[in-house]
């Protein structure tokens, strides 16, 4: 798990990873440079890195801990953002695109109903493809642009993970969140360690973390 | 220091300082006062920060309990919860700098109050906040609500910290000065809470956080005045807040707490620099000597004064155990903030601050802290309210449902909620909406219920029984959940106390308050007041706010599980009224809305059956024999009806027989919408034990009708309302009143 100054959901990952996997998440600071060897899977968590007074997600994508993500995910490591991580790794380049500031400009926190699209991702794999399931989303900049080009292929590689079931920050063609070329990155503005837990109500975001875990035994 | 500036009656005034309090300044210094002095005494004696009209009658509260750690005197309160934590809570007000500048005031409100949680050891869990405005098309007023909202979520929201609800209000009283109260919680090890009494001579005395600027000098003193035509020009006054830097220096803060080289903890909030070195040095008995060259400063040239009266946000200062300086310096270099030791613990009992090498204030903190003025004003009670006059009972009672589920004070505040993050931490077991929010306390199977409550026109009205009204409404929220209540926290906003009428509201209010506190052992554990919240006109007349004592509460679920919600939950279950059929029109919503009237007296609140009722309810909820619950409140019966079945998207058909079978249509109205206290709304799919239970409790109880449908179908006055149409109009009037997107059904 990859934490920046202002990350504020990377205790909620971990602890949905801990329950998930039954091992406990190693801490990562933003200023290191190596990660260890053995990884199966990174985390790049939600929150407000170095305060996003910038745009968001661009100062952490430029921290030294994310070269060695990068490379990492070259080489087939799973990597999951969730919100402002998703703004990371499309800052990094890991993935297409860029968060936007939402269409009603408002910050929006609600239960949305998504439609999941391809379910033949490691992170997707206990879903149904066009299922729709409810997640949390929690964010001020989460319209995701990108040129008709990159949305068109998104489309047809089968990289959309997840759409918007109703407008939810005016996102291009619903994207909620996308997986990159080889299916080992996923970026998602809605939290589905906030829809894991019995405590949560919603447990729309329990499957991910188990099929996560499928995948990567 | 430049040449010294003279103190003249001009000088004096506009510190803020009345002649009288002057004289006192000279005669506890023995001598004139530098300008620094001056400034220092200013704001230790404003009314934000010394109370001097508020303290004789604050002692009326009750503050301790069996589970009470620490009560009012500390940076907030601290209670026992168990499993070897403390629940630490405050509500605090940041009225006049959001009424000058909304985004900033409102988000550097929240940052304070998390402050005053973090300073003693607790990782901050909840936000809340209770928010009053004027009329919605009142000049300025959708900026202010707009930019409010935003700076609460912009603060919490970065910081990580959940705002899990609260109230917004509107009254024309509140046109001229709006109110932003913010509620923080947190959770710590009971056996490791932090103080901030000063100890050990000679140990280092360090400042942490963000450095010192220019900004919110005076601030402690603009809010101890009300506004007359120069509020725009005070918006330099107002502060700037850091949420990303405040989330750093909760997280600093607490692995330095880790490591116990900490002897003492205080932040810097009003009156910065000068309020937290005073009370820490004078809460230890012990002298404090500051450098003010080791002061970190945004930019240079900052005079002793300004870096004193500074309220530059995100600030803390310590007291350390000698020789831990490198630790605690790599802890905070780690988080990139300031880290600097600016002075010592002495055994003076005096103040003394350097700069440039030679002592620029020396005084002694006996005068400052402990001679602060107390003041005895004169007070007038409230004339109480002659009884209502006859009614016109003219209408469909759903008719008027639909009207007042789409006034401002009951209308869905979706608009504002999905502006915060109420779920960050993953331990938000009830969101916003409920009649309380419920966390879990991380890693238990416990859970935290939060509520604030106060209803200003009742306070207005009658300030006794308002104020008793407040704490029960509050206690009354946090058994509909299911939580044992534990204790409070208040914030006592009003206007100008040296109107005796106004003083007369606060001590009526306390009075209440305190009665109230009493009879359902329910302590208030920390607080804050604010008065000077009116406007004088042009012509010297004064307007102020409806007297508010803003009550903020916290219970205990031992299991969130067992926590209950107001929505239907399933077809053909009971619905039943605990408590005696309402009645009471007077200053009831209802008729405020719909007969334009604010009158008649509030209703009383009758504190056994508030107890009685409300620990009926909590046994029920944990016995499982009830599946929905909701307190009736604002707008009385039949929209407590309403919200349990827009919340559960489920209708219900109200019986022909309740409460007289009768009964003329016309009677329906009090019934209906009568604002009557100590009364539940429950459903149960099982009625027989419920029944029972009440029986053995001696509770009054009434049969109300069943759950199913699409509708709320009236019976008895042969009508009914789709949900569809009433959760149109509920959900109407904040996007209309704020534009944007429609709101999500």
């Amino acid at each position: 798990m990859v934490v920046f100054p202002g990350s504020n959901c990377d205790r909620d990952l971990a602890v949905a990873l801990r329950e998930a996997t039954g091992r406990e998440p190693v801490m990562l600071w933003h200023r290191e440079t190596e990660l260890p060897d053995d990884l199966d899977l990174i985390g790049v968590p939600g929150g407000f890195s170095y305060g996003d007074y910038l745009r968001s997600g661009a100062m952490a994508a430029r921290s030294p801990v994310m070269r060695a993500v990068k490379d990492a995910a070259d080489k087939g490591v799973a990597v999951l953002g969730v919100c402002n991580g998703f703004q990371i790794l499309t800052e990094a380049g890991l993935l297409p695109g860029a968060l936007m500031r939402n269409s009603g400009i408002r910050f929006v926190c609600r239960d949305a109903p998504l439609r999941v699209g391809n379910a033949d991702t490691p992170f997707t794999r206990r879903y149904e493809p066009g299922e729709v399931i409810d997640l949390p989303v929690a964010h001020h900049d989460g319209n995701y642009q990108a040129d008709e080009a990159t949305l068109d292929r998104l489309e047809g590689e089968g990289r959309v993970a997840f759409r918007y079931a109703d407008p939810c920050n005016g996102s291009a063609r619903d994207i909620a969140g996308i997986v990159n070329e080889r299916s080992n990155v996923l970026g998602l503005m809605p939290h589905p360690e906030r829809a894991f837990d019995p405590a949560h109500g919603g447990r729309g975001g329990r499957r991910l973390f188990e099929g996560l875990v499928e995948a990567l035994a | 220091m430049s040449a010294p500036a003279p103190i003249t009656p001009q000088v004096v005034a506009d510190h803020g300082l009345s002649p009288d309090e002057y004289a006192r300044v000279r005669r506890a210094l023995g001598r004139e006062p530098n300008l620094l002095e001056l400034g220092i005494f200013s704001v230790m004696w404003s009314e934000h920060c010394s109370y001097k009209s508020s303290r004789l009658h604050l002692a009326k509260l009750p503050t301790t309990g069996p589970h009470v750690i620490h009560g009012p005197g500390e940076n907030a309160g601290v209670v026992d919860i168990g499993n070897g934590l403390a629940a630490i809570f405050k509500m605090e007000s940041h009225n006049h700098p959001s009424f000058i500048e909304p985004y900033q005031g409102a988000a550097t409100g929240v940052g304070g109050i998390l402050r005053d949680v973090f300073t003693m050891g607790a990782r901050p869990v909840a936000l809340m906040n209770a928010l009053r405005f004027g009329r919605p098309d009142a000049p300025k007023m959708k900026h202010l609500i707009s930019g409010v909202v935003a700076g609460i979520g912009g603060y919490g929201n970065c910081v990580g910290v959940p705002t899990v609800g609260g109230e917004v209000d509107f009254h024309p009283a509140y046109d001229g000065n709006i109110l932003v109260n913010a509620m923080a919680v947190g959770v710590a090890r009971a056996d490791r809470i932090f103080l901030s009494a000063a100890a050990g001579v000679g140990n280092p005395v360090v400042y942490v956080g963000s450095k010192t600027g220019r900004d919110g000098i005076h601030g402690a003193t603009m809010a101890s005045a009300d506004f007359g035509a120069d509020a725009e020009e005070k918006r330099p006054t107002v502060q700037v807040g850091d949420p990303f830097t405040e989330k750093l220096l909760i997280e600093a803060c607490l692995e330095l707490m880790e490591t116990g080289a900490i002897v003492a903890i205080q932040d810097m909030g009003a009156a910065g620099l000068t309020s937290s070195s005073v009370e820490m040095a004078s809460k230890g008995g012990v002298g404090i000597e500051l450098d003010m060259d080791a002061v970190p400063a945004r930019e240079e040239g900052m005079t002793p004064y300004e870096m004193m009266l500074s309220e530059s946000q995100e600030r803390m200062l310590m007291v350390l155990e000698p020789g831990r300086e490198e630790e605690a310096a790599a802890i905070f270099r780690k988080w990139e903030l300031d880290f600097a030791v600016i002075g010592r613990v002495t055994d003076t009992g005096r103040m003394v601050l350097r700069f440039g090498g030679t002592a620029v204030a020396d005084i002694p903190l006996g005068a400052l802290a402990d001679d602060a003025p107390k003041y005895d004003r004169p007070h007038v009670p409230t004339p109480p309210r002659a009884p209502l006059g006859p009614l016109d009972f003219a209408g469909d009672p759903l008719e008027d449902l639909r009207a007042l589920l789409a006034s401002p004070d009951l209308a869905s505040r979706r608009w504002v909620w999905e502006q915060y993050d109420s779920e960050v931490g993953a331990d938000t077991v009830q969101r916003p909406g409920g009649d309380a929010a419920v966390v879990r306390v991380h890693g238990t199977p416990k859970a935290l219920a939060i509520t604030t409550d106060c209803t200003p026109r009742y306070c207005y009205a009658d300030p006794v029984e308002g104020g008793a009204q407040a704490i029960a409404g509050a206690y009354r929220n946090l058994s509909a959940v299911g939580a044992r209540p534990l204790a409070a926290t208040d914030c006592l906003n009003f206007g100008n106390p040296q109107r005796p009428e106004i003083m007369g509201q606060l001590v009526g209010c306390i009075e209440g308050m305190a009665r109230a506190c009493r009879a359902l052992d329910f302590p208030i554990v920390s607080g804050n007041v604010s008065l000077y919240n009116e406007t004088s006109g042009p012509d010297g007349s004064g307007s102020a706010i409806l007297p508010t004592p803003a009550v903020g509460a916290v219970g205990l679920l031992d299991d969130w599980r067992s926590a209950a919600t107001l929505a239907f939950k399933a077809a053909d279950e009971d619905v039943w009224l605990i408590g005696a059929p309402p009645s009471h029109l007077g200053q009831s919503i209802w008729l405020r809305e719909l007969r334009g009237l604010e009158e008649g007296p509030p209703p009383s609140v009758d504190l056994a059956a508030e107890r009685l009722h409300a620990e009926f309810v909590r046994e029920a909820i944990a016995n499982g024999l009830v599946s929905a619950v909701h307190d009736v409140a604002d707008g009385g019966l039949l929209v407590a009806l309403a919200e349990m079945a827009l919340a559960g998207n489920l209708g219900a058909t109200l019986d022909p027989l309740f409460p007289d079978p009768a009964a003329r249509p016309a009677d329906w109205h009090p019934f209906l919408f009568g604002e009557d206290q100590a009364r539940y709304v429950v459903t149960t799919g099982n009625s027989d034990p419920f029944v029972r239970l009440t029986a053995e409790r001696g509770i009054p109880h009434l049969h109300l009708g069943s759950t199913g449908g699409d509708a709320l179908l009236c019976r008895p006055t042969r009508s009914g309302a789709l949900l569809a149409d009433l959760r149109r109009a509920h959900e109407g009037f904040f996007p209309a009143l704020m534009g944007g997107e429609p709101a999500v059904a």
